[in-house]
């Protein structure tokens, strides 16, 4: 881990995103896309909560017994998640009703512990806030990407702004309902994941399993 | 994680944990505690701005200005006579029914909406035609969903039989799936709905998704599928508020004109 501060930071960007790399995280990529103004919300709590997740867990990394560090992770993760779900519901109340349940499902989010567990535990405050803030800058740019493309093809508009007039109010743009049901993101995220491993094929796995090779030959 | 650790002993291990436990545990209660005045705010700020939709909708606000323009009366549900005794502004249903003041039990085999207590009185809101007469009804209902309390404004024409408006305010269903009882196309399956037969029955109700035609048909609304036991506290939900142990003493007395 003798990375520089800037690639720890934008690492998760592209090249190690959580959600087109690791698949983590896409529950909440699905729900919380529909427009814009929540992809964006979501993206900024869970940068918020990733990275003061993190440095929290670092901070306590050499007093934190081993056998149930684990639960101590969840605990300070959920601390923050319940107390930024509270802030939003008395300052960002239309918001929050939006996001509904999923600002409080970030708890189960496999990228915060993930971070948590696999770098925070082992490496300084600094680098762990900027590795939290990295992993959620990640998802939000995703968070973003699909939001903006639901939206936009789903309901005409961005960040509630209408583009296109849809033809029920006599314009030429007919809506895609299906933007604006959860499959959707299912394709979006599966053609970003493409483009991405188009452009960096390191990133594509090996099959775990091959055809064999009679089944090859009869091909 | 490789290097042994002395420290980690159970005693040590237990006392980390619960000194994490109760600083967390202190924390979220201080921000839940310190923020309830503003969400409740909130919440209340929702509850008027949907009724108010409600009213757009049924273009009732035209002739009543404004929420503040609704006659608002107390009732004591029991009896169905207005109580303007009862400070409404200070009133709140969820407080006056936990209370045993203010509030009753609700027999197990009347509780319908699955609340188990409900407050004494209710805040209701009328409005009034030209000549007088109680032309709409707005009743406050609550039930149990499948995984919230749902609460909705019950729109009821003056006949006292008709549903105008069903509207939910707040609820936490599961988005995309229970939430959808606040969508505008199932909403809009209750108005010009028939709660009561002529016989004064009450018919009310949620047909599961998909069952065939029954003779109940005319007073009830499809059900959602995939929503099925949020519909169903919906269903329990109207039949508790509009039976004997709900509001049916105040549409009696509107029903023989006594307001």
């Amino acid at each position: 881990m003798q990375d520089s501060n800037w690639r720890i930071l934008t690492r998760p960007l592209i090249d190690d995103n959580p959600l087109t790399l690791q698949i983590l995280g896409i529950c909440s990529a699905l729900a919380v896309t529909t427009s814009l103004d929540t992809a964006l919300l979501m993206g900024l709590v869970v940068v918020c909560v990733l990275g003061l997740g993190s440095a929290l867990v670092s901070l306590m990394r050499h007093q934190i017994p081993h056998s149930v560090r684990i639960i101590v992770q969840i605990t300070v993760i959920a601390t923050l998640v319940i107390v930024v779900d509270q802030l939003l519901q008395a300052y960002a109340f239309e918001l929050s009703k939006r996001l509904s349940v999923f600002v409080g499902l970030i708890i189960t989010n496999c990228i915060v512990l993930g971070r948590a567990e696999g770098f925070a535990m082992h490496n300084g405050v600094v680098a762990s806030a900027l590795d939290g803030i990295g992993n959620g800058l990640g998802y939000a740019f995703i968070l973003i990407l699909v939001g903006a493309l639901r939206e936009f093809l789903g309901k005409g508009s961005l960040l509630n702004m209408q583009i296109l007039i849809p033809t029920s109010q006599g314009g030429g743009f007919e809506p895609l309902q299906l933007m604006l049901l959860p499959p959707s993101a299912f394709f979006i995220i599966g053609g970003i994941i493409w483009l991405i491993r188009r452009k960096r094929p390191q990133q594509v796995e090996e099959p775990e399993f091959s055809l064999r090779v009679k089944d090859r030959r009869a091909r | 994680m490789s290097e042994s650790r002395p420290r980690d002993t159970t005693t040590r291990a237990l006392t980390l944990a619960l000194l994490v436990a109760f600083v967390c545990g202190l924390l979220v209660s201080a921000v839940a505690v310190g923020l309830r005045p503003l969400q409740r705010a909130n919440v209340e700020a929702e509850r008027i701005a949907q009724l108010q939709l409600v009213l757009n909708a049924l273009s009732a606000i035209g002739r009543v200005q404004s929420i503040d323009g609704l006659e608002q009366r107390m009732v004591e549900l029991a009896s169905g006579r207005f109580d303007d005794s009862i400070d409404a502004t200070r009133f709140n249903s969820e407080r006056a029914a936990a209370s045993s003041a203010t509030g009753t039990a609700i027999p197990s085999e009347l509780d319908l909406a699955g609340l188990k207590r409900r407050a004494l009185h209710a805040q209701v809101y009328l409005v009034r035609d030209a000549a007088g007469r109680i032309e709409l009804i707005i009743l406050p209902v609550s039930g149990r969903g499948y995984q919230s309390t749902l609460h909705a404004w019950l729109v009821m024409d003056g006949d006292t039989r008709t549903v105008r408006a069903l509207k939910f305010y707040q609820h936490g269903e599961t988005p995309g799936v229970g939430a959808r009882i606040e969508e505008p196309a199932w909403e809009a399956r209750w108005r010009g709905l028939r709660a009561f037969d002529d016989a004064g029955v009450l018919r009310i109700g949620v047909r599961a998704a998909g069952s065939g035609y029954s003779e109940d048909a005319a007073y009830q609304v499809d059900g959602i599928s995939g929503a099925t036991r949020t519909t169903q506290g919906v269903d329990g939900m109207l039949r508790f508020w509009l039976g004997e142990f709900g509001y049916a003493a105040l549409l009696q007395r509107i029903r023989e004109e006594q307001y």
